[in-house]
């Protein structure tokens, strides 16, 4: 069973985001990026099944300030190969996808690969369109907003299990090769020893793979402006007793057709 | 580490470890073990451990180390030195044995459990265990009516360098104490200033969690940091940093004169008590923390400290000073609890609180800032909050020396 996973980083927001002079992006001076959180759970997921039936674990991310951490950390926690791809000219998520499939194609040994996991969103990618976007540019199958994945490797075949709104949960059959989106793994991600990540940062070495610019086969997008949201004087306080500020919140329920 | 974002991967130095642990003095002085039992009799967990340290000894000793590194007993050790303090031989448990076998336990647990993981992943992204953002450790200063010189933005020499640490930067409670010592050190004249947002954990709870990685990440940072100012004397609020310097940090080149908040405003007490003007009328019982009293037998100190404030009575719980009881955060028990709950345990902040209670005290004083938080939810828990109210001693003076 071989396998790709696939980071991606994001504004730690521990930090308050501020956009930059030029109106049209994040200011840098004090932000730090923070590896996506469903991509930490996409990790987990390629591990456990690596731990059930064995394979090879890779990663891959865009060479961004906290990448080679992250992709040392994969390395600590049972990835095989870690590969550092140069980053994307063009921003946004239809970008990245492009940016990324071409990545996979370009370096060497990856492909074919059975499964190609990520998250299935990110702060920056709340439509969670990079794997699918992703699995359209490599030409296969996609399934997102996974929460458990199996694959039996003497067949290929295996199930997932895709969680909908309302906590209502579907189990698919799923062949590989196949690009999947975690929502959550089966369990949270892994601890890695801050000693042996130093360790592994002295003994390993990160792949570093380099794609040339364009062809870009679609428009690419531009950020023309950014700004913080406005702040609205929308919400309205309900005074008085239990009683009356139940009667007002029922008749303003009602009045929005909430009830 | 959160200044720059990046591990360092900095030289190895020899480090005691489970597999070497025989050739160092201090393991060699297991085999010793005469089996007494002290250390079980005295652990607050002892009752509830399947492998308490006089078995887990006896298990290395015969071969069978392996069984108690598959069980999750030694997480119940809240590194609060009873043992170590007790045994008539003199074993290095706490200090030394006991985080060596935790760090092999919670590396072959299949889950760490999850506040604890949290705690660790923050320190290590942030430098505070709470994951707050390293830039506002300082923010507290802003609702301190007094002025606080940061050495980042003012570099000129101090007498004292004041090491906050974590809790008391951004613990809202902690905070309180913060602006306490400022208001007392103010007063007092002293010339002080703080790291602000180059300072970082000291790392100590990171030790005696288990993780000497991350601690080693953190002496590594906050030693470049104090080696950029020049001051007199080191002054830290939080225990777990003094011995973490005194212990650890002295051994990779930390040799700057250090006290503790508590005993340092010991130290200058005919200078402040005439400044201790308003009377409290309170019935105070003071906590001996486990690393400022049993670690580093620093307890009439504070009782100076409490003494010195007109209108306080000092009454004693039934365990002090050597004797006593643990709040239950140390080791990396500050982010067990709901470990500790789920395995049904009492949890020790409640049974030290029913010893104050018992005084009859309507203050508990301490020392430790991981105490203000643990006691005030054991009070709560308890229905007690009304009754006894929790104070770091230090607020005690500031509210002593009036406004």
């Amino acid at each position: 069973m071989k396998t790709i996973v696939l980071f991606r980083m994001v504004p730690d927001i521990v930090e308050e985001l501020e956009v930059a002079s030029d109106g049209k992006s994040l200011d840098r001076e004090y932000l730090r990026l923070m590896l996506a959180d469903a991509d930490n759970h996409a990790l987990e997921q390629a591990l456990i099944i690596k731990e059930r039936h064995g394979g090879t674990i890779t990663v891959l991310g865009e060479d961004e300030p906290g990448m080679e951490e992250t992709l040392f950390s994969a390395l600590c926690k049972g990835a095989d190969r870690a590969i550092k791809l140069n980053s994307s000219p063009q921003a946004g998520t239809h970008a990245r996808a492009h940016w990324i499939s071409k990545g996979i194609r370009e370096t060497p040994d990856l492909l074919p690969a059975d499964l190609i996991i990520t998250g299935a969103q990110a702060i920056d990618d709340l439509d969670g369109l990079l794997a699918p976007m992703l699995a359209q540019f490599l030409d296969l199958p996609f399934l997102g907003t996974i929460t458990r994945l199996d694959v039996n490797p003497a067949t290929g075949a295996g199930t997932a299990l895709r969680e909908f709104a309302g906590g209502v949960r579907g189990e698919y059959e799923i062949k590989v090769p196949v690009v999947i989106g975690v929502q959550a793994a089966e369990k949270p991600p892994r601890y890695v020893p801050v000693a042996k990540l130093r360790t592994i940062m002295k003994s390993r070495r990160l792949e570093a793979v380099q794609i040339s610019d364009g062809p870009w086969i679609f428009p690419v997008s531009e950020i023309r402006s950014m700004m913080k949201p406005q702040e609205t004087t929308q919400a309205e306080m309900l005074a008085g007793s239990p009683d009356e500020v139940a009667a007002k919140l029922a008749g303003a329920l009602l009045a929005h057709g909430l009830m | 580490m959160a200044a720059t974002g990046s591990i360092s991967t900095s030289t190895p130095h020899c480090e005691i470890t489970l597999e070497n642990l025989l050739s160092f003095p201090e393991g060699r002085r297991l085999l010793s073990c005469v089996q007494c039992g002290t250390c079980v009799a005295t652990c607050p967990y002892g009752d509830v451990s399947q492998y308490p340290p006089r078995r887990i000894i006896q298990m290395l000793r015969t071969g069978f180390l392996d069984k108690v590194l598959d069980s999750d007993s030694v997480l119940n050790c809240v590194a609060c030195y009873a043992c170590e303090a007790k045994c008539p031989r003199g074993l290095s448990l706490t200090s030394v044995f006991l985080p060596l076998i935790k760090e092999q336990v919670l590396s072959r647990l299949p889950e760490i459990p999850p506040e604890f993981q949290r705690a660790l992943e923050n320190t290590l992204r942030y430098g505070n265990p709470m994951g707050e953002s390293p830039r506002r450790r300082a923010a507290w200063i802003k609702t301190t009516p007094v002025p606080i010189r940061i050495l980042g933005d003012d570099p000129r020499p101090t007498d004292v360098l004041w090491h906050v640490e974590c809790y008391l930067s951004f613990h809202p409670r902690g905070q309180d104490t913060a602006r306490a010592t400022a208001k007392v050190l103010h007063v007092l004249g002293v010339d002080f200033a703080i790291l602000g947002k180059e300072e970082e954990c000291a790392g100590e709870c990171g030790r005696l969690s288990w993780e000497s990685g991350l601690y080693d990440e953190l002496m590594e940072h906050n030693l470049a940091v104090f080696k950029k100012y020049k001051f007199n004397t080191v002054v830290t609020s939080c225990p777990h940093a003094y011995d973490a310097f005194r212990s650890r940090y002295s051994a990779r080149g930390f040799d700057y004169p250090l006290q503790m908040m508590a005993p340092y405003l010991a130290g200058v007490l005919p200078k402040l008590k005439p400044l201790l003007t308003r009377k409290l009328d309170r019935r105070v019982t003071f906590h001996d923390s486990c690393c400022m009293g049993r670690h580093n037998k620093l307890y009439d100190e504070p009782r100076a400290l409490l003494s010195a404030i007109p209108g306080v009575t000092i009454v004693e719980m039934m365990h002090s000073r050597d004797n006593t009881l643990c709040c239950g955060g140390g080791g990396g028990g500050m982010w067990l609890d709901t470990y500790y709950k789920t395995k049904g345990y009492e949890r020790l902040s409640e049974r030290r609180v029913k010893e104050a209670l018992a005084t009859g005290a309507d203050v508990l004083a301490v020392t430790c800032p991981y105490e203000v938080s643990r006691f005030e939810d054991a009070l709560k828990v308890l229905g007690f909050d009304k009754r006894v109210i929790v104070r770091d001693v230090i607020e005690l003076l500031a509210e002593g020396v009036g406004d």
